[in-house]
């Protein structure tokens, strides 16, 4: 009898495997379950293909979009027959980066992103089910942003008449301060003017966010990224480095000159950025390794998607492979070619060397508030990684400090607060000299956060005399 | 006023199902007979009144007289399954008999919320299938010859696998059903149990290495046959249940290893081979990507699932109809939507006792061969209710299987309520043994 009990008992030593298996296996799934509606539900729930959200609508009235300085950026006015119209006090100032609500034409930028949180309602439990009790429909949680209507308003300003872009944000949190794009629309009327916005003859695209989506070619500001390779490729001889400009170069039959003409007669690295030498860096770009400079360009940023929550961001390319012709390569290295960037990007870029090579991801939903029960979410500041050493870093500002100083971008010397910066004049199409006006850049005052600018205006000419002052007067206003 | 009482019965019936669902596991706490029937008897109380609760929102909102009547059957039927067990079998599991009923309230409850024709047929399936189901304990005791017919199993159970591969139906891209007399049927529903008594007869012969291979590779056959007709759920299920089975049987823990091993050698293989096996895959790793084409289906769940939040947007507050045969393979991320998160643990909880107390019920017996027939069937249950569930909340690759006795089929529904009768007659013929 014990013999067989004994045996009975080994034999299920099996099956308690068995069932410790699928326990394993039913507490994973459960596990799974909770981390996907903790962590992961809500990039599903903002979904625009997720249908489900038009049903908040119904018993919530959709929240406000506040500025960082406690401006109203959008909010719904329900009229006495119940009507609801959202209103944008700020008209066009924000068009793009706050975006539209609409029922017809779907949502775009905050509107977008956040419509979730705008249409859940975190108010009291007790006043919720009053609200239902009385067919009222409860207020809705509403959305802050790092945007500044301060800085907005500069940077419109500044962007003047021209299409193009500006970003503005702080390299030290990643929170973006400012963002235009233009042209631009009303988004109070934009349910009447949908079809002249999105007509075929309107090829100003109108509703595309340029400053996140626009892909322009760099210019001299890629000039940033060519000097870093270099200065990977020679860590101890880069200042070794030395160039006759006669204002222009050939090699076999591909010829490239200097902006408008100029002769820079012999240079280093340093002055090679600083005077925006396109000779020079066309010979650099020749004598780069093409792998390791594909790989820098990677570890940039490039040919992958940004970082960045919450904006609809495109991915920048730049392509050189081993078959490259050897004009291709010129081109290239001062950021011609097929290479493209969005305006974001180069920010990023930019705001990673002020921030001694640590890239802070940029983000504009600062939390989500509820009336009854304050913060309901907060976001916070969170870094990438380093895309650059501190060393690569500081010989960059440096390089961009002497740009402002003696170089392509010196009526930003002599302020209040440090520039650094490098500007550019990207050629665009088949016509010779037509040119979008970049500048990248940041400034430092000890007294308040460094701030890092964006700036391109399409077709407006060089860099130095058209975007400079745009980020200057953005400069001026943040430090005044 | 209807909103409020939609809210407040949404939370009602959350807290009503945890109750169930504790208890599910509290009543092992309980040494006595006597303390656990009070138990029991307090799950149906549990049972009813969620039922009851839902039926009045459903008519709430739809005022539709026939859900009244509907709902007035169901309870008869459940308190007949109930009572019937008590009175025919003195010694059946009856917390088996109270999950089984719980499971199929919420399929019938959901059921109705989504297509009410669909909720009435799938309660006549039910109901047929109890009738026949009540006998099968009887039969059990009665029959001993079953053991006998190994053979027979296999060639029944292949021969239906390989006429649905021939002549099958699609549907969804896979061929696994088969239309005779009007009355589509699934045959890999039946086919499971009988592959089920195949393997437990040939292991329960010999554990020999030969014979061991001769099994293996009939059981192989099955798969084969079953990934040729697309229906991968079914070839996985099949796979893990004889490997269960094996390494059980012949004692021997290499066997198992080494199956797991061959199995990820198989999917590796089958992700080259087959254009829909990828698909799955690709729909898995990021379904947003592929959202207009493979991941529409999984991300509709998802939507679901994720908008319902923990506590749910309450019946019929919800978009489920966006979900592609979201009454078959995806009535859980339904449930999840409408009744929410912390009732979906809780169904998962349920469905783990039901796994428990067939694998209870395969270690008490004495009988090796009904051990092994328990172990199978409880294998299958258990880990068809961990693809369909690991599947639509994209734990895992989706494999298109139903959620037993919860999901819209009357193959499947029919098939389940035999394996939990037959694991009934295994434990109550061995209290009777006793």
């Amino acid at each position: 009898m014990q013999k067989s009990e004994k045996k009975n008992t080994s034999a299920n030593r099996e099956f308690a495997v068995i069932v410790y298996c699928f326990i394993g296996l039913f507490l994973c799934t459960m596990g799974y379950f909770a981390y996907f509606q903790f962590a992961k539900s809500e990039e599903f729930i903002n979904n625009s293909y997720n249908t489900r959200q038009e049903k908040f609508a119904e018993t919530v009235i959709r929240g406000n979009i506040v500025s960082a300085d406690g401006q109203i950026l959008a909010e719904t006015k329900t009229d006495e027959e119940g009507n609801e119209t959202r209103v944008y006090p700020y008209s066009n100032l924000f068009s793009h980066i706050v975006g539209y609500a609409t029922e017809k034409y779907g949502r775009s930028g905050i509107e977008s992103w956040m419509n979730f949180n705008l249409l859940r309602s975190n108010t009291f439990f007790l006043e919720k089910t009053m609200d239902k009790l009385t067919d009222e429909k409860s207020p809705g949680d509403n959305v802050i942003t790092t945007l500044d209507s301060s800085m907005q308003t500069a940077a419109y300003m500044a962007m003047g008449s021209y299409r193009g872009a500006i970003v503005v944000m702080e390299p030290a949190t990643g929170k973006i301060l400012a963002m235009v794009s233009k042209p631009d629309f009303d988004p109070n009327t934009i349910s009447e003017n949908w079809d002249w916005i999105v007509a075929d003859e309107n090829a100003e695209s109108l509703l595309v966010n340029r400053a996140s989506q626009g892909l322009y070619p760099p210019g001299s500001t890629f000039k940033i990224v060519t000097a870093l390779e270099y200065l990977r490729e020679h860590p101890d001889s880069y200042q070794e480095y030395a160039y006759h400009c006669s204002g222009s170069i050939q090699v076999e039959n591909s010829k490239l000159s200097c902006f408008s003409g100029e002769v820079h007669g012999d240079v280093d690295l340093r002055q090679s950025f600083v005077k925006s030498c396109n000779t020079s860096f066309a010979n650099i770009g020749l004598s780069l390794d093409r792998a390791r400079f594909g790989k820098t360009c990677r570890d940039l940023l490039f040919n992958q998607s940004l970082p960045v929550e919450k904006l609809d961001t495109s991915k920048s390319s730049f392509v050189l492979a081993e078959d490259s012709s050897t004009s291709e390569v010129m081109e290239s290295a001062i950021g011609q070619g097929k290479t493209l960037v969005t305006p974001l990007h180069m920010l990023m870029i930019v705001s990673a060397a002020a921030n001694d090579g640590a890239l802070m991801r940029p983000y504009v939903v600062d939390s989500v508030q509820s009336d009854a029960s304050g913060i309901v979410k907060q976001y916070q500041a969170s870094s990438y990684g380093n895309l650059m050493t501190k060393e690569e870093a500081r010989i960059l500002q440096e390089y961009m400090r002497e740009t402002v100083e003696s170089g392509t971008a010196s009526r930003l010397k002599g302020m209040s607060y440090q520039a650094y910066g490098k500007t550019g004049s990207a050629e665009f199409g088949t016509n010779k000299g037509d040119s979008h006006a970049w500048f990248v850049g940041y400034a430092h005052r000890e007294d308040k956060e460094d701030i890092a600018v964006a700036v391109i205006m399409e077709q407006a000419g060089i860099g130095s005399t058209y975007a400079v002052p745009a980020a200057k007067y953005i400069f001026d206003t943040y430090y005044q | 006023m209807s909103s409020v009482i939609c809210e407040v019965s949404k939370y009602l019936m959350i807290i009503l199902f945890s109750f169930y669902t504790w208890d599910c596991f509290s009543v092992f706490l309980r040494k006595t007979k006597e303390g656990q029937a009070i138990i029991f008897h307090r799950q149906n109380v549990w049972l009813f009144m969620l039922h009851l609760t839902g039926y009045l929102v459903l008519f709430e909102q739809t005022k539709n007289p026939k859900l009244l009547l509907f709902f007035g059957v169901q309870v008869i039927f459940f308190r007949i399954v109930v009572n019937s067990y008590r009175l025919l079998y003195e010694h059946a599991a009856q917390l088996l008999v109270n999950n089984m009923c719980m499971l199929m309230a919420v399929g019938f409850l959901i059921l109705t919320r989504l297509s009410y024709d669909k909720a009435v047929r799938q309660f006549v399936i039910a109901a047929v299938s109890m009738v026949i189901a009540l006998g099968i304990p009887f039969l059990v005791k009665k029959i001993r010859f079953i053991r006998k017919l190994t053979w027979l199993y296999a060639v029944v159970g292949l021969g239906a696998l390989m006429v649905v591969a021939a002549l099958g139906a699609t549907s969804y891209g896979a061929k696994i059903s088969y239309t005779i007399a009007g009355i589509t049927i699934q045959p890999t529903e039946f086919v499971k149990i009988i592959f089920v008594f195949f393997v437990a007869g040939m292991l329960h012969q010999s554990t020999e290495f030969k014979h061991v291979v001769l099994t293996t590779c009939l059981a192989a056959a099955h798969v084969i046959v079953l990934v040729f007709s697309r229906d991968l759920g079914g070839a996985l299920i099949f796979f893990v249940v004889y490997l269960v089975m094996l390494y059980v049987a012949a004692k021997n823990p290499f066997y198992f290893i080494g199956g797991l091993a061959a199995g990820c050698a198989a999917s590796a293989i089958a992700y080259r081979l087959f254009a829909h096996v990828r698909v799955r895959v690709v729909a898995w790793q990021d379904p947003l990507s592929v959202i207009d084409n493979e991941g529409y289906q999984i991300c509709q769940s998802l939507f679901a699932i994720g908008t319902g939040g923990w506590f749910g947007a309450g019946l019929n507050q919800g978009q489920p109809e966006k979900i592609p045969v979201v009454e078959q393979d995806f009535v859980f991320s339904a449930i999840s939507e409408e009744l929410g998160g912390i009732f979906s643990l809780c169904l998962i909880m349920v469905c783990m006792s039901c796994f428990l107390m067939f694998l209870n019920i395969a270690m008490q017996l004495k009988d090796s061969y009904y051990k092994l027939v328990a172990l199978g069937l409880g294998t299958t249950y258990g880990f068809q209710v961990f693809l369909t569930i690991g599947g639509v909340i994209k734990f895992i690759p989706s494999t298109g299987v139903t959620l037993p006795l919860v999901s819209y089929g009357g193959s499947s529904l029919f098939g389940t309520i035999i394996i939990f009768a037959i694991i009934q007659g295994f434990y109550i013929s061995r209290e009777s043994e006793a």
